[in-house]
């Protein structure tokens, strides 16, 4: 029995630096950061005050009034790219029955932008005990659910099929294409607008990432603030936006001749049972979903050209997934090229696992490696092959791209070409 | 408040709010020198119990120093460090 | 041919009962969960009642470890799932670590955790926000408390489909271990029964405004006026039949079938796409209508979703040609955690041979349903349909049935 392959054959991405893939990919191609000063609110009160924001004005890709004002910025730019990834991908959904089109949507914190505003208000700046629902808006409820954000695409691209919202932290943005790929794989739908949303950047947020500083204090020159690998990193830069994905069965992309990205060929995660904030460093859960994912793609760990990291840049993390990579690649993990995008475009939580599946999808489209911005001072712990700086071009046919979460969730995804050798 | 020294009692009282007591652990008896980890208490918890302190105290702890401070005795010194300059200011 | 999945543990939190056993006899007996509000002053709010669970005191059941850093909907969560591992005869110490995962639905998080840090946030300052509001209030909270607690390093997910989401948690659960892994802790609890989160769900103005428990949720009724929000759900243990055997484990049942879908755009005229869902599950579990001996239904208690719903059983089964229940009508609707606590009725119904009751409820006799009304009735039942459905247009629906 042969099983049902899922590509990818549409792409759209918000990120900080510029609206659209192509920007990002040019930010990310030419190694700029997109991190500054925090412009969304007064961040004077708060320890960490860098952050990557987007400029986006919702008006401009096509949202209505009614639109804007019911939709969280987080589901704003969950519509926005979904419609971008079908416009890409040339699919006519039209043509296809609407219950076998699925969504899925990952999303770390949901709504909280707007959770944090409408709390303010009907609870008078923290007085009131108990909130006064006369100044509730009519919405507050899909902000407080956020499957509120799968109706949403479902409803702006026309599916009918099995959607949902995937909520697992910061890896979500991978457990969402995840979950996507398996519903195609077992024939609950042929197509499946996937991707992630999450648009954070706001004082509730801030202060929780401050009380664990995890958030970098770094103020005095923001453009360098995210540093993965670097060994002055102290804290992540928070930062926001979108990639949203048309996957669609192989044989039937083909049929149509569709663009193909990459096959996602492998996906799986685990947890680490450990804590809900803290990693061990040996990185056994997290090379353990290496594993799983790249015995599911039929793939060697030696073919694999390019290691897009979770690379936060805190200290734990960048060591954790190091160790991550050296269990399960050996020495192979040495030879390959690792870089974290975050160092250019912030770490935006639940939406990230999904940009950074769009930077491996671009990788292997330009066949170039983006770089790791703003690493300069060497760490002994350490020591893989970051690609400092500026990119890198080389094939890249297979990449493996991670992420790690609150939760203790652990997730790895690998793309390849859907023309290469099965085990 | 900045006047009095912060003790081991204060700490036992802050990190019982802060993070509870673990399962077989009493914190009564001699533990000023017994390792946080032994006693149950992670980063997370002492994260915790340090904003406790500097909201209780008034103070800002040395985010490096808590991070070294593995024991209650050295827990409780780098507490006291802080609470010194403000009482003399 | 794809592995068989049972489930071999019930952990149960619902407002007419805690634990499996006080929820069966309290449901089969017809016990009302709704009431007024008590974990806060209700009088200022349009909406007064809910479906609380009385008599749940954490510090009894969990570590003062886990205290500070948790809602009460994940003290719900863990303690539900200590339930469900025991009433399995499962030793997490005992298994293979990364051969069991944890998979739940949410629809708030830990919204009162939430409220309280928005408050210190707001109210005080941001030095006064606790390190744990970083994961205390998320949606992903229960499945990672659950993994920490119990050692489970296999499959983690996390998915909100709000009043949908219990049972796509649990077809997803189904999903890994047909991919491999012996167990699976999967279900939902919701619980946001605080000012915050009440006037967020104020918001929708379905919320019946009745002061009267036994007239407020009275789905499928002429009389019906929204619904009553309430708290709990519960937590299921899923696992690969053979593995379960194995080991020797008694089993309620199988998960046989799953189906989901999501309307179509409001206004589009379109059907909705209930009888879509219950199709697929059927078709999913190999099953006919006639195999199905009850549904349970979701209930919504206003009178177009509860129109759609009996439209779409009758369309698929006939006019009153199976048994309807909706025992939520003594629970108030618990969001993600009420689907999985009917899941569980329907296996209790599945072993007792009975079925549980609809309270309250005078149907409307514009729906052709075969209601069973404030008495159990007692049948033979060997396969059962769930019916969830998530405000937003989600629909879900699933078959299980009587180990074979």
């Amino acid at each position: 029995m042969t099983r049902r392959r899922v590509v990818i054959t549409g792409i759209e991405v918000i990120a900080p630096g510029g609206i659209g893939k192509e920007k990002f990919w040019n930010l990310l191609s030419e190694g700029r950061t997109a991190t500054r000063g925090i412009t969304f609110f007064d961040p004077t009160p708060f320890r960490s005050r860098v952050a990557a924001e987007i400029d986006f004005d919702p008006y401009a890709h096509g949202l209505t009034a009614q639109e804007v004002r019911r939709l969280d910025r987080t589901a704003q730019f969950a519509v926005v790219a979904s419609r971008g990834a079908v416009a890409d991908s040339g699919i006519e959904l039209g043509g296809i029955d609407p219950h076998r089109i699925g969504v899925t949507v990952g999303s770390a914190v949901g709504a909280t932008m707007s959770l944090d505003e409408e709390y303010r208000a009907v609870s008078d700046g923290g007085r009131l005990d108990l909130v006064d629902h006369t100044y509730a808006v009519p919405h507050l409820y899909n902000h407080m659910v956020p499957s509120s954000f799968a109706s949403e695409v479902a409803w702006a691209v026309g599916a009918e099929g099995p959607s949902t919202v995937v909520s697992t932290g910061c890896t979500s943005g991978l457990d969402s294409v995840g979950y996507a790929v398996e519903l195609v794989r077992e024939g609950s739908a042929d197509v499946v607008i996937a991707g992630s949303s999450d648009a954070p950047i706001s004082p509730i947020t801030m202060a929780c990432f401050d009380a664990i500083k995890a958030t970098t204090p770094r103020h005095d020159d923001p453009q360098s603030a995210s540093r993965p690998f670097d060994g002055t990193r102290n804290g992540f830069v928070l930062g926001e936006g979108t990639a949203f994905f048309v996957l669609e069965e192989l044989e039937s992309a083909r049929m149509r001749g569709a663009h193909i990205y990459a096959e996602i060929a492998g996906y799986a995660t685990r947890s680490n049972a450990y804590h809900m904030t803290g990693l061990r460093p040996d990185g056994l859960e997290m090379s353990e979903a290496i594993d799983t994912a790249l015995g599911e793609a039929r793939m060697n760990p030696e073919t694999i050209d390019y290691i897009n990291a979770h690379g936060s840049g805190t200290k734990q993390n960048d060591r954790h997934e190091t160790a991550a990579f050296k269990r399960s690649l050996g020495d192979h993990a040495y030879r390959t090229p690792v870089s974290s995008i975050k160092s250019m475009v912030g770490h935006s939580l639940g939406a990230i696992g999904s940009i950074e599946i769009a930077a491996s999808a671009l990788a292997m489209e330009y066949d170039l490696v983006p770089p790791t911005a703003n690493l300069t001072t060497s760490d002994p712990e350490c020591d893989l092959d970051y690609v400092p700086v500026i990119a890198r071009e080389q094939l890249v046919d297979a990449v493996l791209t991670v992420g790690s979460g609150f939760g203790g969730f652990q997730s790895a995804m690998v793309l390849a070409s859907p023309e290469r050798n099965l085990l | 408040m900045a006047t009095k020294a912060f003790t081991l009692d204060d700490l036992k009282r802050i990190l019982k709010e802060a993070a509870g007591v673990a399962e077989g652990v009493d914190l009564d008896g001699d533990i000023l020198d017994t390792e946080f980890e032994v006693l149950g208490y992670e980063s997370l918890a002492l994260l915790e119990a340090g904003s406790l302190i500097e909201r209780e105290c008034g103070i800002s702890l040395d985010e490096e120093a808590v991070n070294d401070a593995h024991t209650p005795r050295t827990f409780i010194d780098v507490v006291n460090m802080q609470l010194a300059p403000a009482t003399a200011a | 041919m794809t592995a068989s999945v049972v489930v071999t543990g019930l952990g149960v939190a619902s407002p007419n009962g805690l634990g499996v056993k006080d929820y069966w006899s309290a449901t089969l007996g017809g016990k009302n969960g709704i009431g007024r509000i008590t974990r806060f002053d209700p009088s200022s709010y349009p909406a007064r009642l809910a479906g609380e669970i009385p008599g749940f005191v954490a510090e009894d059941h969990l570590p003062s470890r886990i205290l500070p850093q948790t809602d009460r909907v994940t003290r719900l969560a863990l303690v539900a799932t200590d339930w469900a591992l025991k009433d399995a005869g499962a030793d997490p110490a005992q298994m293979s670590e990364f051969d069991m995962g944890v998979i739940t639905a949410s629809a708030a998080g830990g919204f009162e955790f939430g409220q309280g840090e928005l408050q210190s946030l707001w109210g005080r300052g941001s030095q006064y926000v606790s390190a744990y509001q970083s994961f205390a209030w998320f949606y992903a909270v229960n499945s990672g408390q659950i993994s920490i607690r119990n050692g489970m390093k296999g499959p983690a997910g996390v998915v909100v489909s709000e009043g949908a989401g219990g049972l796509d948690a649990v077809a997803h659960a189904r999903r890994q271990i047909r991919k491999g892994t012996s167990l699976i802790v999967t279900g939902a609890v919701d619980a946001s029964i605080c000012p915050w989160g009440w006037v967020a769900q104020l918001s929708t103005g379905k919320l019946s405004t009745s002061d009267e428990p036994a007239r407020a949720y009275l789905p499928f009724d002429r009389d019906c006026r929204g619904y009553v929000p309430g708290e709990g759900g519960a937590i299921l243990i899923t696992e690969d039949a053979d593995a379960a055997r194995a080991r020797g484990a008694r089993s309620y049942g199988e998960i046989a079938g799953h189906g989901s879908t999501m309307d179509p755009r409001p206004g589009s005229g379109r059907e909705p796409g209930l009888r879509k869902a219950i199709e697929l599950a059927l078709a999913d579990a190999g099953a006919d209508p006639g195999d199905i001996d009850v549904v349970f239904a979701d209930g919504a208690g206003d009178p177009e979703p509860d129109r759609t719903e009996a439209e779409a059983i009758t369309a698929v089964f006939g006019a009153r040609a199976v048994p309807v229940t909706v025992p939520k009508t003594m629970t108030g609707r618990l969001y993600s955690g009420a689907a999985p606590l009917d899941l569980a009725a329907a296996f209790l119904a599945i072993r007792d041979g009975v079925i549980p009751p609809t309270v309250h409820v005078d149907p409307c006799p514009d729906h052709l349903l075969d209601l069973v009304l404030d008495q159990p009735r007692p049948a033979p039942v060997r396969s059962a349909l769930v019916l969830a459905r998530g405000s937003g247009g989600f629909n879900s629906a699933m078959v299980v049935r009587a180990a074979r």
